[in-house]
């Protein structure tokens, strides 16, 4: 009995504990400092003790006035708001350009496909810093993406749409944030769509055609719900770093476009205000966590059904 | 050609589907090599051989999915060479069913119907009545995941029936079935096609599912057709050494017409002399092969009376199938005769075993003389 407990303990739970580990040790822990910090009370350059022992009385002093301030000024949760605006936009984006690119290169010659993939994740090869500060040069009055834009009179519709604020500027906008952002992420949404595609047994395709549907329904009908997982899987990849995202809005986005990651940098290092900036975060946490639970549940239903 | 086997093949009256020297080229290769057919109304046809013939090819230029490098397909009077695959009235159930993972049985039974933009309650009348057909009604609301082999096989038979097409094409209909399953699941299928009475089209590579399944068999290699006809017909009287060796068991002997007689041939082999019966001529010294299959061919201790058609050897070998048992004799010349002998009592007295050297026989309407 002992003899065979032990082999379980070894074997399996070893391998299965692993991860757990690894969450416990470099998310949850972490999360739990963050969180004990965002309801600590500053005193002078230390934190108070959460939990006292006074006369005999043990105390446990929460302070929760931080999450109360961000329910209260509008800033937060104008930013937000603004965050998952941009991130939600920048999803969708990447969702139509990524798409048809997945499903192109599922369906090339099994010859091409190695190279087609090598081409989408090319971009990771030079630093990510000097890509998007290259769209900085690209978008700035007079370099050549900005003429492209100008001189066509698409800025005229991307202020009509709202996306800048006036023709003829493009840096420092909605249009170049969410620019920025849908170019770095897009091969975070193309790698899954392709590998769900590729998987796709195109025999369930010719069965849909024999059955009365033209391609255009039998992609509807069948290839897109088949691909609901890449789906989700590839928008969750490219939702959550961006509503995060701190890089991209500081180099393309401008004082339009205010979002937390930002604020969170502002509340730690010019505020010095730890607890608040850790209030911040463990809301934006929450924020995430609902999008990737949601997420969970598809992908254990998708093997479920994969079985 | 001399020699003429005089049973005639079966004469189709009004072809209701019409394959007229139909190629398919790949680059040079020939899948399917100038194939004409004629296939009743309500005929259960197979295409019979082995994988590369072409019969998927055929198949599939039937469905739509190939087009045709020459030739014309023409159902029930309408050429279809015009029509895409979602517009021909004929519905295919796929080899290994092809059903839809995201759909429950239900919806992949309604997927075609919904596609005619039929309304609601005559897609629901219509999926209900293919569940009751193949009974399944209990499982309309699972995914195909959930189902076992045989229950995914009958929901794509009734997806495939459910828009009632004029053809039914079937890709390998069992062979994702285990052995016991799939004897079964022959004689449900054919009732149920006899019942919806549709014209029916099949691929298969096991000759046991064709024979049992099809009213008529193509023998199909290297994309052209070998022989078409009744299975009884092809067992008994195949054109070729091809597809007598290709349907069930055979023994192959070759030998030399001795004798041309108006009512007998005497053909002359290494180890026997085969007096043929039946209305068959040849030119005498012309080569032949007999085929004799191993169920005709009877075993003796002692030699038979009859000169002809026996032969003298020892059994080498023995192959016990329960119902029946195979032995191997090896004849003077060295050849190998099998012989089939069926198990009729449980424990027979002077069972035939190693080593026992024997007189196989046969009647004089056993052999099947070939030319090619």
């Amino acid at each position: 009995m002992m003899e065979r407990l032990r082999g379980l303990i070894s074997g399996r739970s070893a391998v299965i504990g692993v991860p757990y580990l690894w969450l416990l040790v470099f998310f949850l822990f972490p999360f739990f400092i963050v969180f004990k910090i965002s309801v600590s009370e500053m005193e002078t350059v230390q934190f108070k003790d959460l939990i006292t022992l006074k006369d005999g009385v043990l105390q446990l002093s929460l302070k929760l006035s931080n999450y109360v301030f961000i329910t209260e000024d509008a800033l937060y949760l104008k930013t937000y708001l603004a965050s998952l605006k941009y991130a939600a936009a920048t999803t969708l984006l990447c969702l139509a350009i990524g798409y048809p690119f997945a499903y192109f290169m599922a369906r090339a010659k099994t010859t091409l496909q190695p190279t087609l993939l090598m081409l989408v994740m090319l971009p990771f090869w030079t630093s990510f810093l000097l890509r998007v500060y290259a769209w900085k040069g690209l978008l700035s009055d007079h370099g050549w993406v900005a003429d492209l834009v100008i001189n066509t009179g698409v800025d005229q519709l991307l202020a009509a749409a709202g996306l800048i604020p006036a023709p003829g500027k493009l840096m420092h906008t909605p249009f170049s944030l969410v620019l920025g952002m849908t170019y770095t992420y897009l091969p975070f949404m193309i790698l899954p769509l392709y590998g769900n595609l590729a998987k796709m047994d195109l025999r369930l395709l010719e069965a849909a055609t024999d059955l009365g549907a033209t391609a255009w329904v039998a992609f509807w009908k069948v290839t897109v719900p088949l691909s609901k997982a890449g789906i989700i899987a590839g928008s969750m990849l490219v939702f959550i770093p961006c509503i995060g995202e701190f890089v991209i809005p500081e180099l393309l986005g401008g004082p339009q476009t205010l979002m937390i990651g930002r604020v969170m940098w502002d509340e730690f290092f010019s505020n010095n205000d730890w607890p608040m900036a850790s209030s911040v975060a463990v809301v934006m946490v929450l924020l995430i966590i609902v999008p990737l639970a949601i997420f969970n549940k598809y992908q254990a239903e998708a093997q479920e059904a994969r079985q | 050609m001399a020699i003429e086997n005089t049973a005639a093949g079966e004469t189709v009256d009004a072809a209701f589907l019409h394959i007229d020297h139909l190629t398919k080229d790949f680059d040079g290769y020939k899948a399917v090599n100038d194939v004409s057919l004629e296939i009743a109304k309500g005929e259960i046809f197979a295409l019979l051989g082995s994988s590369g013939c072409g019969k998927s090819t055929l198949l599939r230029m039937l469905a739509g999915f190939e087009t045709p490098t020459a030739g014309r397909i023409v159902l029930a009077g309408q050429d279809l060479a015009a029509l895409p695959p979602y517009q021909r009235p004929m519905n295919m159930m796929f080899q290994s069913y092809a059903l839809f993972p995201h759909l429950t049985v239900w919806d992949n039974i309604a997927f075609g119907l919904r596609r005619d933009g039929l309304p609601k309650d005559q897609v629901a009348d219509r999926v209900e009545a293919m569940l009751k057909l193949v009974q399944l009604g209990k499982f309309a609301k699972r995914k195909p995941h959930q189902l076992s082999g045989g229950q995914q096989q009958r929901v794509a038979l009734a997806r495939s029936l459910a828009k009632q097409p004029q053809l039914l094409l079937l890709d390998e209909p069992l062979g994702a079935l285990d052995k016991k399953l799939r004897e079964e699941t022959q004689i449900e299928l054919v009732n149920i096609i006899e019942q919806v009475g549709v014209t029916c089209v099949m691929v298969t590579h096991d000759q046991e599912e064709a024979m049992t399944m099809a009213s008529r068999i193509a023998i199909m290699s290297e994309g052209r057709f070998l022989q078409v006809g009744a299975p009884s017909e092809i067992y008994e009287t195949p054109a070729t050494r091809f597809v007598a060796d290709f349907i069930g068991n055979v023994n192959l002997l070759d030998g030399i017409v001795e004798v041309d007689q108006p009512d007998h041939v005497i053909i002359g082999c290494a180890d026997c002399k085969h007096f043929v019966g039946h209305g068959i001529t040849g030119n005498e010294g012309q080569a032949v092969t007999v085929a004799l299959r191993p169920e005709k061919i009877h075993l003796a201790r002692k030699q038979p009376e009859d000169p002809y058609n026996t032969a003298h050897g020892a059994i080498k070998e023995l192959s016990y199938f329960g119902s029946f048992t195979v032995y191997h004799i090896e004849l003077a010349s060295g050849a190998r005769l099998k012989v089939s002998l069926a198990n009729v009592q449980r424990h027979r007295d002077d069972e035939f075993t190693w080593g026992d050297t024997v007189w196989a026989h046969w009647s004089r309407a056993a052999h099947v003389v070939l030319t090619s």
